[in-house]
């Protein structure tokens, strides 16, 4: 009983759908950052470019999710294991890691707001503990380091839940054997982690670098939520760019560098963590 | 009515061919067993005839009807999975009842229905589990009445009682082989149970390799294999296989032997016997006996015959024991001839 | 069950010696309670804030424990604009959800179901989606939607949410359908159902509470959405662009008022979806 035009049929939905609200966008986006009065041009480009805050939001940008990403996965990893390995409460225990995953970056800077602002917690409790005389101004705009320490404490609070879900999934299906070979065999708890997990973890990795990465390169509400625009990333140009400047070709622009970089990222993780067809489970 | 006939039937999975061009028909009524080693195709044929696989070429008829284009619903077939694919959102009466119902029987009827073919299955008490609730056998059962539940005119069984243990298995082949007989349907049954499958068959199907080797009645099957396969695939244990050359005179030299056989023109051709058919004596072949293995009504001796090893089923009371040496003797209407290159039986 | 079975166990299973033992499960329990600690704590603190009256949450030092005092909540539900943003939320979550399972589960199914020529370029389009930094296809949307009536309206960027939805809804039904036996709609046919008949008597009892799920999910996507929600809404703000629009100039007990409505449906949800974070992730993965 099959009918060859019936995945098609099916298909056909999503198909039109992504056509119009995805790719017609993605060469508008395209067309918008590339053309001029006279055809092609790359005046957008320069002007992006040449805006003092283009390089700071690049590098913002690209610093932050060099930090996050990283000790997200350290994090995950370790969550992912500790999870595996409980035998009671396990559902609960996973259920509190994963809650984050239902936040978004508004609610979590919001949240991390709550702690870092000058009446906040953070200020209550060293004031409390006799650390500090008077409330330190964690947030202000002479204090860059601390509000890229309030986003990166934010968003790795955030965001390791997508991490964790995505790497207990991929342990759940590795097959309990290839462990118990490894102990028979005398590899140690540490040894077997190394050895077992991690290269059979490797799809699952793939994916989570992935999508992290890509979303952390479009930070942009826990920025806004923890230091309003005295810290420029990629997102929040595009977005000041659209509105405050009422620049929709440079804004386009941007959205074309969170692109490039977007893509570049997906090919070096899909190259780093290759998994050659033959080896897979 | 309901005869199938399959027609040069085909299929291919991308570049593995599966089936090779089959021909078949099964009457009216029939059962008919298709027995073959793992892998050999009898579950791709099965779903070529209920229509749940397209074959690649080929047509099947059912009941005087070409079906080949037909969804499976409308074939007039049921069919037990050798899976089961028992529903596990609904309990073992809904699974039961679910065709009857597609069919907008009513309720009483149902009712009924449904209980005679749990009966018939032994899983009556089971009415209200749930398949998570089930063991595997109870399982095989379930999906085996729903498919009798259908009264359909052709019912397809793959390897329907596998899961059952030995005692239930012999009850359920038994009442299957009087409900099937008594409802008048046309069966085809996989299995690899060689003894069901004499047991049930009228005809049996002996498929190798995608292809059918011989269809025909169990007895036929046993005493004259059409080819060398079916000869080492049939019987437990299997027929014994010994070269055998011409000699000057035209008769055949065996391992030691100097036997009458056919008329061929090949030098070298094959001698097969089954275990139960030699007899021990003064003359015969020179055995060495290696493993004795006793079964109660016989005893399964193997033995080396010219550096080959070589099985005869003995009777009880005689004693044996390993590195004796024997003297075999072939019944001589019970000995058939095989082409080494045809790998087809020559006729006497 | 009685106890001596697991006291059994314990001593049957190999452990180092005594101290190191005890010492590495005193660790392991210590670094649960820690982890849990973390992520539960700052939500403490802002359910804190929550209930505490506006004066308390602009005051100092702070007791880290609530008044229970319902003025925040107050000002927030009473503050113009709010109820309206709140329904907003609500209402293109809805429509994402709806949309991405709609348009999303019959092509999961037809990529679980059917081999055919351009299967792989469909799943490449999908996964590329998730490659892009999809908000931003906000940004050419808003002309479009300007020329087409959709602009700040719930129905425009609910298709914009979709668009960020519908990976997830193709590639989670598509391990839900891939994870139910094609045998069994396959017996069903045998006993007399066409196509769609064992699709709904067969497939969709079973695969329900996962679709469910995966709607689940789009809902929170979609909730949770800050950028392509404030460029494409002027009046008709969400929940989150409103809040966004109004960090600068709002009062702290708005934005923890308003924190706390943006977590409360996300923790209730994640909660209702639990069984099913990991399945879908499983194979969706692959
Ligand atoms: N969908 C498929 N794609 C590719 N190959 C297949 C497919 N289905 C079956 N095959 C191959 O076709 C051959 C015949 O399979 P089939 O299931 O018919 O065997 P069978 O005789 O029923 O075996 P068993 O006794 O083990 O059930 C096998 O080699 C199998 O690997
Ligand atoms: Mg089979």
């Amino acid at each position: 009983m099959t009918n060859k035009a019936l995945p098609y049929l099916l298909l056909t939905p999503a198909i039109l759908f992504l056509l119009v609200f995805f790719l017609y966008p993605f060469v508008q986006i395209a067309v918008l950052a590339f053309a001029g009065p006279e055809g092609f041009t790359l005046s957008h480009f320069q002007r992006m470019t040449s805006h003092w805050k283009f390089g700071t939001a690049l590098a913002n940008t690209l610093i932050l999710t060099a930090i996050i990403v990283p000790v997200q996965l350290a994090l995950a990893l370790s969550m992912a294991s500790i999870v595996t390995r409980l035998k009671t409460g396990r559902s609960t225990i996973l259920y509190i890691f994963a809650i984050p995953l239902g936040l978004s970056d508004l609610a979590a800077g919001i949240i991390w707001l709550a702690i870092f602002e000058q009446s906040g917690f953070l200020n209550s409790l060293l004031v409390g503990l006799g650390l500090v005389e008077r409330p330190v101004l964690f947030l202000g705009y002479q204090n860059i380091g601390w509000i890229f320490a309030a986003v990166i404490i934010a968003e790795i609070w955030r965001a390791t839940a997508i991490m964790m879900v995505i790497l207990v999934s991929g342990m759940g299906i590795i097959p309990k054997e290839y462990y118990e070979a490894a102990e028979v065999f005398g590899a140690s708890r540490w040894q077997r982690f190394r050895k077992v997990t991690l290269p059979m973890l490797r799809p699952s990795l793939q994916t989570a670098l992935i999508l992290r990465t890509i979303a952390a390169f479009e930070v942009f509400a826990v920025v806004v939520a923890l230091g309003g625009t005295t810290l420029p990333v990629l997102m929040g140009e595009t977005y000041q760019w659209q509105f405050s400047l009422r620049d929709r070709s440079v804004a386009a622009s941007y959205a074309l560098v969170i692109l490039a970089i977007s893509i570049a990222a997906t090919l070096v993780f899909l190259r780093l963590l290759r998994v050659p067809k033959e080896a897979k489970i | 009515m309901a005869e199938i006939v399959i027609k040069n039937v085909a299929k291919s999975f991308g570049a593995f061919q599966a089936l090779h061009a089959l021909d078949m028909a099964i009457a009216d009524q029939e059962f008919m067993v298709l027995l073959g080693a793992s892998g050999c195709g009898k579950t791709t044929l099965l779903r070529i005839i209920a229509g749940l696989e397209t074959p690649t070429q080929g047509e099947v008829w059912i009941g005087g009807r070409r079906v080949d284009h037909l969804p499976p619903r409308q074939r007039g077939i049921s069919m037990v999975f050798q899976n089961y694919a028992v529903f596990p959102h609904l309990t073992v009466f809904e699974n039961i009842a679910f065709g009857l119902r597609m069919q907008k029987m009513g309720q009483p009827e149902v009712e009924r229905r449904v209980r005679r073919t749990a009966e018939l299955m032994h899983i009556e008490q089971l009415l209200e589990r749930y398949s998570g609730q089930l063991s595997g056998g109870q399982r095989q059962r379930v999906a085996v009445a729903r498919a009798l539940a259908m009264e359909p005119d052709v019912i397809l069984m793959d390897e329907p009682l596998s899961n059952l243990d030995a005692l239930l298995r012999l009850e359920m082949r038994a009442e299957l082989k009087g409900v099937l007989a008594e409802s008048k349907t046309t069966t085809i049954y996989v299995t690899h149970d060689q003894v069901e499958a004499m047991s049930l068959a009228d005809r049996i199907s002996v498929m190798n390799g995608g292809k059918i080797v011989q269809n025909d009645s169990p007895v036929e099957i046993y005493r004259n294999p059409a080819a060398r396969f079916v000869g080492s695939f049939i019987g437990n244990p299997p027929m014994n296989f010994i070269p055998a050359k011409r000699t000057d005179n035209g008769r055949w030299a065996v391992a030691g032997l100097e036997l009458d056989g056919p008329r061929t023109e090949r030098e070298l051709i094959e001698f097969a016997i089954r275990p139960e058919d030699v007899f021990p004596g003064e003359e015969g072949f020179v055995a060495d006996v290696r493993v004795v293995e006793p079964l109660g009504a016989h005893t399964l001796v193997t033995c080396d015959v010219a550096g080959k090893p070589f099985r005869a089923v003995l009777e009880s009371d005689r004693r044996v024991s390993p590195g004796e040496t024997l003297k075999l003797m072939p019944a001589a209407s019970r000995i058939r001839w095989f082409d080494l290159d045809t790998q087809t039986a020559i006729p006497a | 069950m009685s106890s001596a079975p697991v006291a059994a166990n314990i001593e049957d299973r190999p452990r180092p010696v005594g101290d190191a033992g005890r010492a590495g499960q005193f660790v392991f329990v210590a670094a649960i309670i820690l982890l849990c600690a973390w992520i539960l704590v700052p939500l403490y603190l802002l359910f804190v804030n929550t209930l505490s009256s506006p004066a308390e949450v602009t005051g100092f030092p702070k007791s880290g424990l609530p008044s229970f005092s319902m003025g925040s909540v107050q000002f927030f539900l009473s503050f113009s604009g709010v109820g309206q943003a709140l329904w907003n939320s609500l209402l293109v979550a809805v429509l994402t959800m709806v949309f991405s399972i709609l348009l999303g589960a019959p092509a999961g199914y037809a990529l679980s179901r059917f081999e055919f020529p351009g299967k792989e370029i469909f799943r490449l389009l999908v996964v590329m989606t998730r490659a892009f930094p999809l908000p931003l296809l906000a940004l050419p949307l808003a002309v479009m939607f300007i020329r087409t009536g959709l602009d700040d309206t719930a129905l425009g960027l609910a298709l914009v949410h979709t668009v960020l939805a519908l990976p997830f809804a193709v590639l989670i039904t598509f391990s839900l359908f891939a994870g139910i036996p094609v045998e069994l709609e396959e017996a069903a046919w045998t006993l007399g159902c066409n196509r769609l008949q064992a699709f709904i008597k067969v497939i969709l009892p079973l695969v329900l509470p996962g679709i469910v799920a995966s709607a689940v999910f789009a809902f929170t996507i979609s909730w949770n959405e800050v950028f392509a929600a404030s460029v494409l809404t002027i009046e008709n703000r969400t929940l989150t662009a409103f809040l966004v629009q109004n960090l600068n100039v709002s009062p702290l007990h708005l934005k923890f008022a308003g924190g706390t409505a943006l977590v409360l449906p996300a923790l209730i949800f994640i909660f209702a979806v639990r069984k099913y974070l990991f399945a879908m992730w499983g194979i969706a993965n692959r």
